[in-house]
C-alpha cells in the first residue's frame, strides 16, 4: 500500500513536472512541422518565465489587484513574448535565411540573458526579492474540484492539479487534431516535409513557416511561464528553466512528432526529473538523479535512430532555408 | 490542316520576348513560345537549352525578367504556382514534387480550398473518376514513398488534372519509364490532347518527339530557334537545330578483340536497409575488352550493384571475383568482404565512376588537383602530400579531355555538369583500370560531352579493359554494349545481345517478364 501511494504521488508529481515540458514540446513540434528546426527553446522559456512573472507582479503593484487579473496578463505576456522571440527567429531564418541551427542557439543564449537581466532588473526593483501576492499564488496552484480531489487513487491521479495541466492537454490534442485531420494541418506538414512542393501546390510557405514558428515560440513563452509562476510560485530564481528546453527538443524526438505521444513522454521525462524527490534510493548521490532525464534523452536517440519509421521521422525539410528560385 | 479544326488556330498560350537570368547567366534571351488548344507540342532542346526554365516561369516558379504572357488571349502575370493554375496550367516537374509521407489522395488535394477537414471518401472518388476517365492506374490510399518512379508520376499528372489543368506541362516525363510505360503514357497523353486539354512535352529524345507529338518547338542555349510540324521534321533535321549545326549520331561499336574473362560474379546477394533483398542471386561474368551494358528501370538494384563490386556494400551472399596475377599465377581473387583500400592493396585495378558525381565521385569544394590527389596521396611515403604528380595529370586531363575550366585549381563544383564527369571519368581511366564500372555516365550531360564519354569508354574497351556500363537511355545502351545485363526488382531477369534483341523484349526484361524467343538468351 506504501508502495503504491509513492507510484501515485509520483505519478502526480510526474505531470506536474511534465506540463511545461508538453507545453513547450508542442510548441517546437508546431514548429518543426513548418520544418524550422528552433534550438532556441530554452531561450524562448527564459523570455516566457521572466515576462510572465513582471506582468503578474506589476499588475498587482500598479492595479492593487490578486488573483485572476495578474494570471490573465501572465499568460498573456508570456505568450505575446514567446510569440515575439518565435517572430525574430522566423525573420531571421525564413526571411533573411540565416542558418536555422546557429540562429537557435543564439535564441538560446540570448532568450536566457534576457530572462536573467530583466529577473535581476525586477529583484531589485522590488527590493533584492520578488514575489507575487498569495492570491496570485492561489489561482496557479491546485484547482478546487471539491470531494472528487478525495476519491482514492483517482482523486490524486486526475483532480490534483493546477489548471495549466488541463489546458496543456487539451492543446496538445488540439494540435493532433490540426496537424492530421485538418486541411490547413495537411499544409503545414507539406511545408515541413518539402516547400517546394507545397510551393507549387499553391501553399504560402512563407505565411506558414512564420505562423507556425511564431505561435510554437509563444507555447514555449506560456511553458516558461509555468517554471516561474508554478514551479517557482511566483517568485524569480535565477535559474528557473534549468534545461527544460532542451529536453523539450529531444522529446519532440521521443514523441516522434506527434502531440498526442507527447502527452505520455512529457510525463515519463516530468516523473524522471522529480525521482529525487519522490522514489529515494538510499545511498544514491542526488547528481546521479539530476543525470536520469538526460540519460533518458541520449538512450530516446538511440532507439528513435535505430527504430526508422517514415511517418514518424523528422519533417524531411527541418532545418533547410526555403528559397524558391534557387538552383 | 487550319480548316480542319472546328475553331480556327487559337493559341491557348503565347509568350513574347521572354527574359530571365541567374546571376551573371543569361537562361532565356528574348524567347517566343506559342501553345494551341488541343495539341501536344514538344519543347526540344538540350540541357541548358532553357527548355525548363521556360515552363518555369509559364509555371510560377520562376518570375521573368522581361516579356509578356498571353493565356487564352489575355495578358497575365504570374507571381507564383497558384496564379498558373488558377489559369489552368499545371506542371509535373521533372523531379517529383510529391511529399513522400503522404498518400496520393493527400498529395492530390494539397493546398486545395476547401472545408476546414478533408472528406477522405469523396476525395478518394473523385481521384478514381479522373483516372477511369483518362485510363491511370493508381491506389489513392498509397503513400508515396511504397510508389515507383511511373506510379510517382500517375500522382502527378493527376494532381495538375485534378486542379482543373487544360494546359499541361510534363518534363521529360520518360526519363524514368520503361518503354511499355512510355507507350501508356503516349496513349493517356493522346485521350487527354482528345478532351482538347494542351500538352507540353519537355523532351530531348528524338523518337519521342516524332511518335507523339503535332509540333515542336526547338531552343538553343537560351534563344528561340524555330518551330516546325512534327510531320515536315526528322530526327537529323531536329538534332541538327538542336545542336546548331550537323552533327553524327552513330556511337561507335567496334567489336571486341581479346576477350578474356575478367570479373566473375556469383550468386550475389545483398540487402538493403529494410532487409529486403536488394539484389537476389546474381551472376554474370565480365571481360575485357567488351562493355557489359546494365539495364533496367531506377531502383532495380543497379547502384547496389556497383557498390558491392566496388567494395563498398556489404554482401550477405555470393562471391565476387577478379582475375588478378600473384606471384605469376593467375588466381580468382574473392574481393566480397574487402573495402576498397583493401582492393587496391591486393593489386586489383578497379575505377569507379559512380552515379552521384558530387556526392561520391568528386569533392565539390576542391579543385581538380586535390581531387586527382584522393586517389594517388597514398602512393608515396612521407608526412607530405605530393602535389605535383597531381597538378601534371590534371593538366593533361584538361588538354586532353578539352575540360573548360580557368585553371586546375578552380573548385570543381564551379564546373559545369559536363566537365565535372570528364574529370571524374579522366581520374578513373588514369589509374589504368582492367575494370572500369561507370554509372549513368551521361546522365544531364549534352550532346558532344556525352560522345566525348562514349569515346573515351571505347577507347578503353579497345585497351582490352572491362567496362561496365549502367545506363538509363535504352536506345544508348544498345548500341553501345557488347552484351546487355537486364535487371529487374534485384534479379537479373536477362543476358542478351542487343544487335538481335528488340527494344520492346529488353523493356519486358525491365519489367521482369521472360521473352519468349530464344535468340536473345544464347548470347549469355
Amino acid at each position: 500500500m506504501k508502495t503504491l501511494m509513492i507510484i501515485i504521488n509520483w505519478i502526480n508529481a510526474a505531470v506536474l513536472a511534465g506540463t511545461p515540458l508538453l507545453l513547450a514540446t508542442n510548441g517546437e513540434i508546431l514548429t518543426e512541422k513548418s520544418g524550422n528546426l528552433n534550438l532556441g527553446v530554452e531561450g524562448q522559456m527564459y523570455m516566457g518565465a521572466v515576462t510572465g512573472l513582471a506582468a503578474a507582479w506589476l499588475t498587482e503593484r500598479w492595479f492593487g489587484v490578486g488573483g485572476i487579473i495578474p494570471l490573465i496578463a501572465a499568460v498573456v505576456f508570456a505568450f505575446l513574448m514567446g510569440c515575439i522571440s518565435g517572430l525574430i527567429y522566423s525573420v531571421l531564418t525564413v526571411t533573411l535565411r540565416a542558418n536555422q541551427n546557429v540562429t537557435g542557439l543564439t535564441l538560446a543564449i540570448f532568450g536566457t540573458g534576457f530572462g536573467q537581466f530583466f529577473g535581476e532588473v525586477l529583484s531589485n526593483e522590488a527590493g533584492g526579492y520578488v514575489t507575487v501576492g498569495a492570491e496570485t499564488k492561489h489561482v496557479f496552484g491546485n484547482i478546487n474540484f471539491g470531494s472528487l480531489t478525495e476519491i482514492p487513487v483517482i482523486g490524486t491521479l486526475f483532480f490534483r492539479y493546477n489548471w495549466l495541466v488541463y489546458f496543456a492537454i487539451i492543446v496538445a490534442v488540439i494540435l493532433g487534431w490540426f496537424l492530421n485531420k485538418t486541411r490547413k494541418g495537411l499544409s503545414l506538414r507539406a511545408v515541413g516535409e518539402s516547400p517546394a512542393t507545397a510551393d507549387s501546390a499553391g501553399i504560402n510557405v512563407t505565411r506558414y513557416k512564420y505562423i507556425a514558428t511564431t505561435i510554437g515560440g509563444g507555447l514555449c513563452g506560456l511553458a516558461g511561464m509555468y517554471m516561474s509562476m508554478v514551479n517557482q510560485k511566483g517568485i524569480w530564481v535565477t535559474n528557473c528553466v534549468s534545461g527544460y528546453g532542451w529536453l523539450a527538443i529531444a522529446l519532440v524526438i521521443f514523441s516522434t512528432w506527434s502531440p498526442l505521444r507527447a502527452i505520455y513522454s512529457s510525463i515519463i521525462f516530468g516523473g524522471l526529473s522529480v525521482m529525487y524527490m519522490r522514489v529515494p534510493i538510499p545511498g544514491m548521490p542526488m547528481a546521479i538523479y539530476m543525470m536520469f532525464p538526460y540519460i533518458a534523452t541520449i538512450l530516446v536517440l538511440i532507439l528513435t535512430s535505430i527504430r526508422q519509421i517514415k511517418e514518424h521521422a523528422q519533417p524531411a525539410s527541418t532545418g533547410l532555408n526555403y528559397y524558391r528560385e534557387e538552383r | 490542316m487550319l480548316d480542319t479544326k472546328p475553331i480556327t488556330v487559337d493559341n491557348v498560350v503565347e509568350m513574347h520576348h521572354i527574359c530571365k537570368s541567374f546571376g551573371t547567366v543569361q537562361a532565356l534571351s528574348d524567347v517566343h513560345f506559342e501553345l494551341r488548344r488541343g495539341e501536344i507540342l514538344s519543347l526540344l532542346g538540350e540541357n541548358g537549352s532553357g527548355k525548363t526554365t521556360l515552363m518555369n516561369i509559364l509555371s510560377g516558379i520562376y518570375f521573368p525578367d522581361a516579356g509578356e504572357i498571353y493565356v487564352n488571349g489575355n495578358l497575365v502575370t504570374i507571381r507564383q504556382p497558384k496564379d498558373a493554375f488558377d489559369l489552368k496550367i499545371g506542371m509535373v516537374h521533372q523531379h517529383f514534387k510529391l511529399v513522400d509521407v503522404f498518400s496520393a489522395a493527400e498529395n492530390i488535394v494539397l493546398g486545395l480550398p476547401g472545408g476546414r477537414t478533408i472528406n477522405r471518401r469523396a476525395l478518394t472518388r473523385h481521384v478514381r473518376e479522373i483516372a477511369d476517365q483518362y485510363g491511370f492506374e493508381i491506389d489513392p490510399d498509397k503513400k508515396v514513398y511504397d510508389m515507383s518512379v511511373s506510379e510517382k508520376q500517375t500522382v502527378e499528372i493527376i494532381k495538375a488534372l485534378y486542379r482543373g489543368a487544360d494546359i499541361l506541362v510534363l518534363d521529360e516525363p520518360t526519363a524514368v519509364l520503361t518503354p511499355q510505360e512510355t507507350d501508356k503514357l503516349f496513349d493517356i497523353m493522346r485521350a487527354m490532347k482528345k478532351d482538347n486539354k494542351s500538352i507540353i512535352l519537355i523532351t530531348h529524345k528524338l523518337n519521342e518527339v516524332l511518335a507523339v507529338s503535332d509540333r515542336v518547338t526547338v531552343l538553343r542555349k537560351g534563344e528561340y530557334i524555330d518551330t516546325v510540324l512534327t510531320k515536315d521534321a526528322t530526327i537529323q533535321s531536329l538534332t541538327d537545330m538542336m545542336v546548331g549545326r550537323s552533327v553524327s549520331l552513330e556511337i561507335d561499336c567496334p567489336v571486341p578483340q581479346n576477350v578474356e574473362p575478367i570479373l566473375k560474379v556469383q550468386s550475389l546477394t545483398v540487402l538493403n536497409q529494410d532487409g529486403g533483398k536488394a539484389l537476389d542471386d546474381v551472376t554474370f561474368g565480365v571481360n575485357g575488352g567488351e562493355i557489359l551494358g546494365i539495364a533496367g528501370i531506377s531502383g532495380s538494384g543497379q547502384r547496389e550493384l556497383c557498390e558491392a563490386i566496388a567494395g563498398l556494400y556489404p554482401v550477405t551472399g555470393g562471391s565476387i571475383l577478379y582475375k588478378n596475377v600473384v606471384d605469376g599465377h593467375e588466381v580468382d581473387e574473392n574481393v566480397v568482404g574487402l573495402n576498397p583500400n583493401d582492393i587496391v592493396k591486393k593489386g586489383i585495378a578497379l575505377a569507379f565512376v559512380p552515379e552521384d558525381r558530387l556526392g561520391m565521385g568528386l569533392v565539390p569544394s576542391l579543385n581538380m588537383v586535390d581531387n586527382i590527389m584522393l586517389k594517388h596521396y597514398r602512393k608515396k611515403k612521407g608526412f607530405l602530400v605530393d602535389r605535383r604528380t597531381s597538378r601534371e595529370i590534371a593538366e593533361r586531363l584538361v588538354d586532353e579531355l578539352q575540360i573548360v575550366t580557368p585553371d586546375v585549381f578552380t573548385p570543381i563544383r564551379k564546373l559545369s555538369g559536363g566537365n565535372v564527369q570528364k574529370v571524374l571519368v579522366g581520374r578513373e581511366i588514369d589509374t589504368h583500370p582492367r575494370l572500369l564500372m561507370v554509372a549513368y555516365p551521361v546522365r544531364g550531360l549534352d550532346i558532344n560531352s556525352s560522345y566525348t564519354i562514349y569515346n573515351l569508354l571505347n577507347e578503353q574497351k579497345e585497351k582490352g579493359v572491362a567496362v561496365i556500363f549502367i545506363g538509363e537511355d535504352l536506345d544508348v545502351l544498345m548500341e553501345i554494349s557488347d552484351r546487355l545485363l537486364v535487371l529487374s526488382g534485384g534479379r537479373v531477369t536477362g543476358i542478351v545481345d542487343p544487335r538481335c534483341t528488340s527494344k520492346q523484349d529488353i523493356g519486358l526484361l525491365m519489367l521482369g517478364q521472360s521473352i519468349d524467343n530464344e535468340k536473345g538468351a544464347d548470347a549469355v
